[in-house]
């Protein structure tokens, strides 16, 4: 079974394009860089990041013929929808299997240089552990609070335009991008300070999607009282750099101000309650 | 909180809705999982999930019309009374999916929306935008997170599981390995849940994730568990193909109205929107007038090879059909955004401007790990006749009709305490499964089965022995084992050149085209010996694999390296099954075989390993075909009483295609 060619022959039938790759054997040891040029061409076709790092994987041989290990990097759907492959790509955050070739390094001899997200500590090479970013959906307790799995008839009656709101919240794929772009989260590789280090833009506006729904909203006092403890909302410093890297166009910085908001009300109204 | 614990390996829907529940019921769940469970392949479900609904109920559709199509869609090769089970509760997964949050689409009154899907002339799927299956794996996983940071479930993300512990005949624990560390060691448990998906990576590039290599399956297998229908593989008819994997075009492009179709002019080099409504062949429309653009999937994508490779008409002379959605409306765009995106990310172009050119490709595997049901209270003394879409159903849809709820024997392999929930095991969907029937059946394991897991802990044999009562010598045997194996794929490093035929990237590369080639759409017995003994060679090959990576620390060729073995192990039973069924049913086609053959293969193939000899045999075992009486399944074919007629076309053509 051959599959469909793809739409667009480039001007070269061949060209070679270089990846300079950021490679590191493990936490605490240094990272240095090497180069593999691969070759794209018709039978390459669609080739994105993960195409020539499979390549790269098959043929880890560096552009002075130095024999070298496979790369190691974190992918899981390659569709952009699980967030897995996320890494700096030409200084950029992203996820790297819609990182095509053609667009990134369209002529011959073009450099990719790959590089891991640097606000998480490397376990090897490209790969990065992102433990603290699922660590901080906990902080916002990110789930619908349901009396259990039994049968109890259907959930709220909700209006389209709020459920629209809501899928592109919960569109959110916890790639980390956010992260990676923002001048106040700063990498944290202690999880004890996890729960006093700014919780990010990805759980700020989590916290607004669970506080929108009708049973989520029973836990929405907790999550206020999360937000604004240090780590908070408060210590956001507006760059709006996170909703320029979402991958998904999750407006992230409507989350934060409505968080602000619900965050200051909260505060007042816990100050005259006491 | 019980003494009792039970493992779940994998975390995607099936796993985390098995977690969900079983932690529920006061046990405490380990959940093993190579990536963190939000990341699970699950994601990538796109068009919805089944359910009989008030609209549709009042249309004249039933749960008995669901269970019924289900069986029809998969060619009666399920067994039919978990299918039955499955249908009558989907409405209720629905509602709890929606408790849970689920932001499934609205109608304009903020009840539940439901869109057309193959198999069905009823709207009966419900769905979260483009993106159902991501949608419904994070309801999950935030009910997971939930039970986690109350203690109830301890997850271990980035742990492969190497092997099941089985002592006396029992699943007492696995033998992972975390793949940072690679520390090797073994957990103790009462009973297993395996829900760890599909093997698409066995044939190279497929819908499927990275990590769905069935390597865990084939471990179970080669353990000594059974592995059911392993010849069915779902291939999906409208994917756009990549030089990494192929993406999913959802069926629900078609649900919503798409049009599949190439220009009836052999060679034709205009541009889509240039060849007028007239020259246009809507071959899917013009042979199935009642179903149309939403036959099932193994139907449509036969018809999309058959136009392509037989009749030479594929867009500009390519395998390539039209999927064209440029005529329906911005709101129904909008409802199939998620997938536009991906196509306008990875083809360069927009679909709501430009026809999308898509062709098949490998998407699911019916076949999986071979599992036991307790029928239930529904047994008419002789099966009826095929339902009549809109009748009044035979019976009503209480629950315990299909399965009796809570047994243990449901959704168990032939191993004792070790089940298989989900896409892994072969239950429900037969010899091809309906769209959006998978996210059900996954969710209907974890919730239905899971509570028979529990009973097996309070009253089978974990009653009695629960975990701790194994001696320690059964874990530390199966530790030493792969210990043992992991050594020997290591030491491998630098030893000898520069083989290319050694590269384990390789070795997978050409086992998936060789199975794409001769596995997939088309079939037959010369083929697929010679596929048997092309799997042999690379076997071999695999015997002298090289690694490139000898690191201790991470070492991630290394893992790909063990489970290119296991693929391997899968590759024969997959060729071998398919070689042993002649006939043609649902997505198994076989042009030696064209004809579906009741009397002879109305049975599962059941592939059981031979752990000394190293050889896979498989046998035929009766079905639970009790409820619906077999019936030619034609959905409405104009050109043909059957699809027979079409399938008994073997030409030398088709055999290139898939050479």
């Amino acid at each position: 079974m051959t599959g469909p060619t793809q739409p667009k022959p480039s001007a070269a039938d061949s060209r070679s394009v270089r990846f300079r790759i950021a490679r590191c054997d493990g936490p605490g040891k240094p990272t240095r860089w090497e180069t593999f040029a691969v070759k794209i061409d018709r039978e390459s076709a669609g080739a994105n990041v993960i195409s020539c790092l499979q390549h790269i994987a098959a043929h880890p041989v560096t552009v002075e013929g130095k024999r070298t290990t496979p790369v190691v990097w974190d992918s899981v759907c390659l569709e952009e929808v699980c967030g897995a492959c996320t890494m700096v790509i030409n200084g950029k955050v992203r996820q790297s299997c819609s990182a095509l070739i053609d667009q990134i390094a369209p002529n011959d001899g073009d450099e990719v240089t790959l590089e891991p997200m640097s606000r998480f500590p490397v376990i090897r090479d490209l790969w990065v552990d992102r433990s603290r970013v699922f660590h901080n959906l906990k902080r916002v307790k990110a789930w619908v609070p349901i009396d259990g799995t039994y049968h109890l008839g259907s959930g709220p009656r909700e209006p389209a335009k709020a459920q629209d709101t809501r899928y592109t919240l919960s569109t959110c794929m916890s790639c980390g991008c956010c992260l990676e772009a923002c001048p106040q989260f700063t990498r944290q590789d202690d999880p004890a300070a996890w729960d006093t280090t700014f919780v990010g833009a990805h759980a700020l506006s989590q916290a607004r999607l669970f506080n929108m729904h009708e049973t989520g909203k029973q836990l929405a006092g907790e999550r206020l009282e999360a937000l604004t403890g240090p780590g908070g909302v408060a210590d956001c410093g507006n760059a709006q750099n996170c909703v320029k890297v979402c991958p998904k166009n999750i407006p992230l910085t409507e989350s934060i101000a409505a968080m602000g908001r619900a965050a200051t009300i909260h505060s007042v109204t816990r100050f005259f309650k006491k | 909180m019980s003494s009792h614990r039970v493992i779940v390996v994998g975390g995607g829907l099936a796993g985390l809705a098995a977690s969900v529940r079983i932690a529920e019921s006061g046990v405490p769940v380990d959940l093993f999982s190579v990536v963190p469970v939000k990341r699970s392949h699950s994601v990538c479900a796109q068009g919805g999930i089944n359910a009989c609904n008030e609209v549709a109920r009042q249309q004249g559709y039933s749960e008995y019309e669901h269970f019924d199509e289900t069986i029809y869609g998969g060619d009666f090769l399920a067994d039919q009374h978990p299918a039955l089970e499955m249908a009558n509760w989907a409405p209720k997964i629905i509602d709890l999916l929606d408790r849970m949050g689920v932001p499934f689409n609205r109608t304009a009154e903020g009840f539940r929306d439901l869109r057309l899907f193959g198999g069905s002339l009823f709207k009966r799927t419900h769905f979260s935008g483009a993106t159902t299956g991501q949608q419904l794996l994070y309801a999950l996983d935030e009910q997971t997170r939930r039970y986690e940071s109350e203690g109830k479930v301890t997850k271990y993300e980035f742990w492969e599981f190497l092997w099941p512990v089985i002592e006396d005949g029992r699943c007492v624990g696995i033998v992972a390995q975390d793949m940072r560390t690679m520390q090797i060691r073994a957990y103790r448990a009462d009973a297993v849940v395996m829900a760890t998906g599909g093997c698409g990576l066995v044939f190279g590039r497929s819908t499927n994730s990275t990590i769905c290599t069935g390597a865990a399956a084939a471990r179970c297998y080669q353990a000594g568990v059974w592995y059911g229908n392993p010849e069915m593989i779902q291939v999906h008819p409208t994917a756009i193909p990549g030089a990494d994997k192929t993406r999913l075009m959802s069926e629900s492009a078609r649900g919503e109205g798409g049009r599949v179709w190439v220009p009836r002019k052999k060679g034709d080099t205009r541009k889509p929107r240039e060849i007028p409504e007239a020259e246009r062949y809507y071959f899917l429309e013009e042979r199935y007038p009642a179903y149309g653009n939403i036959v099932p999937r193994d139907i449509a994508t036969r018809e999309i090879f058959s136009v392509c490779v037989n009749d030479g008409l594929g867009v500009y002379g390519e395998n390539q059909v039209y999927l064209d959605l440029t005529h329906l409306p911005a709101t129904t765009h909008h409802k199939l955004e998620g997938i536009l995106e991906i196509y306008k990310k990875f083809a360069g172009e927009d679909p709501q401007h430009e026809p999308m050119r898509i062709f098949p490709s490998v998407h699911y595997s019916m076949g999986g790990l071979w599992t036991t049901f307790a029928k239930g209270s529904y047994n008419p003394p002789e099966p009826r006749e095929k339902h009549k879409s809109g009748a009044a159903p035979p019976i009503d849809s209480r629950i315990g009709q299909g399965m009796q709820p809570g047994a243990i024997e449901n959704a168990r392999t032939n191993i004792e305490g070790l089940y298989a929930f989900g896409e892994v095991n072969f239950a429900y969907h037969g010899a091809n499964r309906l769209g959006a029937n998978a996210l059900l059946s996954c969710i209907f394991d974890g919730l239905f089965c899971g509570v028979g897991v529990v009973n097996y802990l309070k009253s089978g044999t974990p009653s009695k022995s629960p975990h701790g009562t194994v001696s320690q010598s059964a874990y530390d045997r199966v530790v030493q084992q792969e210990e043992r194996k992991a050594r020997s794929i290591i030491d491998t490093v630098g030893k000898g050149g520069d083989d290319e035929a050694g590269n384990p990237y390789l070795i997978h590369r050409d086992l998936g085209n060789e199975l794409t080639a001769a596995c997939t759409v088309v079939k037959n017995g010369p083929r697929l010996e010679q596929c048997l003994a092309r799997v042999g060679e690379l076997k071999e090959r695999y015997s002298r694999m090289k690694l490139a990576d000898g690191a201790t620390w991470t070492n991630q060729s290394f893992g790909f390296a063990r489970a290119v073995g296991d693929m391997l192990v899968l590759a024969d039973a997959i060729a071998l099954a398919s070689i042993q069924r002649r006939e043609s049913r649902g997505a198994h086609y076989r042009t030696d075989y064209p004809n579906r053959d009741d009397a002879n293969f109305m049975k599962s193939s059941v592939a059981k390993f031979d752990a000394a000899k190293r050889t896979t045999t498989v046998e035929l075992v009766d079905l639970d075909a009790s409820l619906i009486k077999p019936t030619a399944r034609t959905y409405g074919k104009k050109d043909s009483a059957t699809e027979q007629e079409k399938k008994s076309t073997p030409t030398a053509a088709m055999a290139r295609a898939s050479a």
